[in-house]
């Protein structure tokens, strides 16, 4: 007990002694820490997030094309769309025997550059986005009435634009703020309908959050969109009814009765048919999409792990820069009966003691970068990241730099071990 | 019986062009228990290689040294680390204090290897000292003699049964130094620790009943080469 006592003495006061560079090596160790700690924690939230993540959809039908834009474009809201259907094709899928519920989606507008989609009212009345769980209002609010010019918001979406139950606003062209008035496909420019916001949704911690909902048929009816269901152009008129076959959606949100029916209509679309796409199952795109960006979460892994090795070489050096001048205390320690490998554990627990603090330090590091992630996150894409959430790299990452900064020690203990007492007590008389 | 029994010991030293220099050679030494013994020597007579050899810190090259019948020469460098924690104080010329340390942990350390000391003895020896109102003081902040009592108290607080002195009062001025070795000597007297003490100051010297001669004692000064 004694010995220990005074161990912890030794080591108390040489980081006491040591301040600066005691100071310098935590934050060094906090830093990578935090850095490694948050890096598994954003790429496994953001995968269970997009990829595991509630959807409350089986399969998106969509334009001829790439799966993995189409489920960008319908179930993150992200990229632009691939092309639209024919309102028939959703027609034909809404009436088939396996499938619970189709819902359409028209993009190609924003507000502020939150996402506008149109669809239809039964994506509040039917549609669970977790099961058993629909979209819920704030207040007061109620869904849109689909044939009048009515949005309803999502939380995320009223945040950024400051809409409430009752506000006014107008649509611009384009499902971003990027473009201006000159630019040929109109981006940018403001539409002349108003849409009143009837209703503001809760939270779901899902993209959905982001995006403003209007009724579909606002979208075929705003000025300048023209619909080529049959291939030629149409331009809906005020008051008159749009036939069936100039409409077109951006997509078709499906869920099946049951999952594996979407096997059959992959077979129907995929294989046999030539005008769409279905994104089926819509979780195994996401995560082929997270395979294919795998390397530049092993590369960001390969930058904290170097990030820890030179936080260890600092460690080293710091401690190893000490002890020329600590080799006369290590000699009395060592005339008072300190054994060699007292002193050589005095300089691995002192490593070990600035690790331990670098690693608690290392977890407000931590909670900074995943709040400035999260709110990134959150704000490009709606998904929320907890980052109280658990998750083994909490654990792992301190004991991971304890063993760093045990390892990193052994180098400058091998010098204070090898301290010859006779000579360098000779020599300091 | 005694205490510490030296019997021809030898220690030679290999200089750097490979010639074999004796610098120790002693036939017989005792000390019994409680026993105040002064050796006088002049500088380079290695006095202070005795001592060393006598706590463990260097090794012999042959003979014997045993200390209260345990033979120190046939210790492994662990061992003798452990004999010298428990067994010894020692007090050096220059008092090799530690600068960061304040006096008392600089005391406490004194007891901190062995078994005998502990936290309230060192307070307790500061205290009996004098340097009540110093235990916070770091050494650069405490006068010669102040040093020179915190180390005293520091080889007596682990409640050694020899305490090696090696020139105590080289630094001190004459009226500190009968001082300082009054202190030293009425503590090893209170907790029964046989003290060992080299120096070359007559007034130091003449205070002892026992006296050597280390240029008698060290057979290897007297001009007998390997």
């Amino acid at each position: 007990m004694k010995r220990l006592r005074a161990l912890i003495l030794i080591v108390r006061r040489s980081l006491r002694e040591h301040a600066l560079s005691t100071a310098v090596t935590v934050v060094s160790a906090a830093l990578a820490s935090g850095l490694v700690m948050a890096v598994f924690a954003v790429a496994a939230q953001s995968r269970a997030a997009f990829a595991g993540g509630p959807v409350g959809f089986d399969a998106v039908l969509g334009a001829r094309g790439s799966a993995t834009q189409l489920v960008l474009n319908t179930v993150f809201h992200l990229e632009t769309s691939p092309g639209n259907i024919p309102w028939s094709l959703y027609k034909e899928v809404s009436e088939d025997r396996t499938v619970e519920l189709a819902i359409p989606y028209a993009v190609g507008d924003n507000y502020r550059g939150l996402r506008i989609v149109g669809t239809t009212p039964e994506i509040f009345t039917k549609f669970e986005y977790v099961e058993g769980r629909k979209f819920e209002f704030v207040g007061y609010g109620e869904p849109f009435d689909g044939d009048l010019r009515q949005a309803v918001v999502g939380s995320e979406a009223a945040r950024i634009s400051g809409l409430k139950r009752g506000d006014v606003f107008q649509p611009s062209h384009g499902v971003s703020v990027s473009g201006n008035a000159q630019n040929p496909d109109g981006n940018g420019v403001q539409h002349d309908e108003r849409y009143v916001v009837t209703g503001v949704l809760k939270p779901t911690n899902s993209p959905s959050d982001r995006v403003i909902w209007i009724p579909i048929e606002g979208i075929f009816r705003m000025g300048g969109h023209v619909l080529r269901g049959t291939g030629e152009n149409f331009e809906a008129q005020a008051g008159a009814v749009i036939p069936d076959e100039h409409k077109e959606v951006s997509a078709v949100m499906l869920k099946f009765k049951s999952p594996i029916h979407g096997r059959r209509m992959e077979d129907l679309i995929n294989r046999q048919g030539k005008v769409a796409t279905l994104a089926w199952p819509i979780a195994n795109v996401v995560a082929q999409l997270f395979e294919r960006l795998g390397w530049v979460n092993r590369i960001l892994e390969l930058v904290a792990y170097l990030v820890v090795l030179v936080a260890g070489g600092g460690l080293l050096s710091s401690i190893y820069n000490t002890m020329n001048e600590r080799r006369r205390e290590f000699a009395i320690l060592r005339a008072l009966g300190a054994r060699r490998r007292t002193v050589f554990s005095a300089i691995v627990l002192e490593a070990m003691t600035i690790s331990v603090l670098g690693s608690l330090l290392g977890y407000l590091v931590y909670g900074v970068i995943m709040g400035v992630a999260a709110a990134i996150i959150r704000e490009r894409t709606g998904v929320v990241l907890d980052t109280f959430e658990w998750h083994p790299a909490l654990v792992q990452t301190p004991l991971a730099m304890l063993a760093v900064g045990a390892i990193a020690g052994i180098f400058p203990a091998r010098k204070a071990y090898a301290t010859d007492v006779a000579s360098t007590l000779s020599r300091n008389l | 019986m005694d205490l510490l029994h030296v019997e021809n010991l030898i220690k030679d030293y290999v200089s750097p062009d490979g010639e074999v220099q004796r610098v120790l050679e002693i036939a017989n030494f005792n000390l019994a228990a409680g026993e105040q013994v002064a050796i006088r020597g002049s500088s380079g007579s290695g006095k202070t290689t005795f001592l060393h050899i006598v706590a463990g810190i260097l090794a012999a090259d042959r003979g014997s040294v045993r200390f209260d019948g345990e033979e120190i020469v046939a210790l492994n460098e662990s061992q003798r680390d452990q004999y010298r924690a428990r067994e010894l104080g020692y007090v050096f010329q220059s008092f090799h204090l530690l600068g960061a340390y304040s006096a008392l942990e600089n005391v406490i350390f004194g007891g901190a290897f062995g078994s005998g000391g502990d936290p309230a003895l060192a307070e307790e020896l500061l205290v009996t000292l004098g340097l009540e109102h110093r235990l916070k003081h770091r050494p650069h902040q405490l006068s010669i003699g102040q040093q020179q009592r915190v180390a005293l108290a520091r080889a007596l607080a682990g409640r050694p049964r020899m305490v090696l002195a090696d020139e105590p009062t080289g630094n001190l001025d004459p009226t500190a130094a009968v001082e300082a070795l009054e202190l030293l000597r009425g503590l090893c007297r209170n907790q029964g620790a046989a003290l060992l003490l080299v120096s070359h100051d007559p007034t130091v010297l003449g205070a002892f009943d026992r006296q050597e001669d280390f240029a008698v004692l060290n057979q290897a000064v007297a001009g007998v080469t390997p």
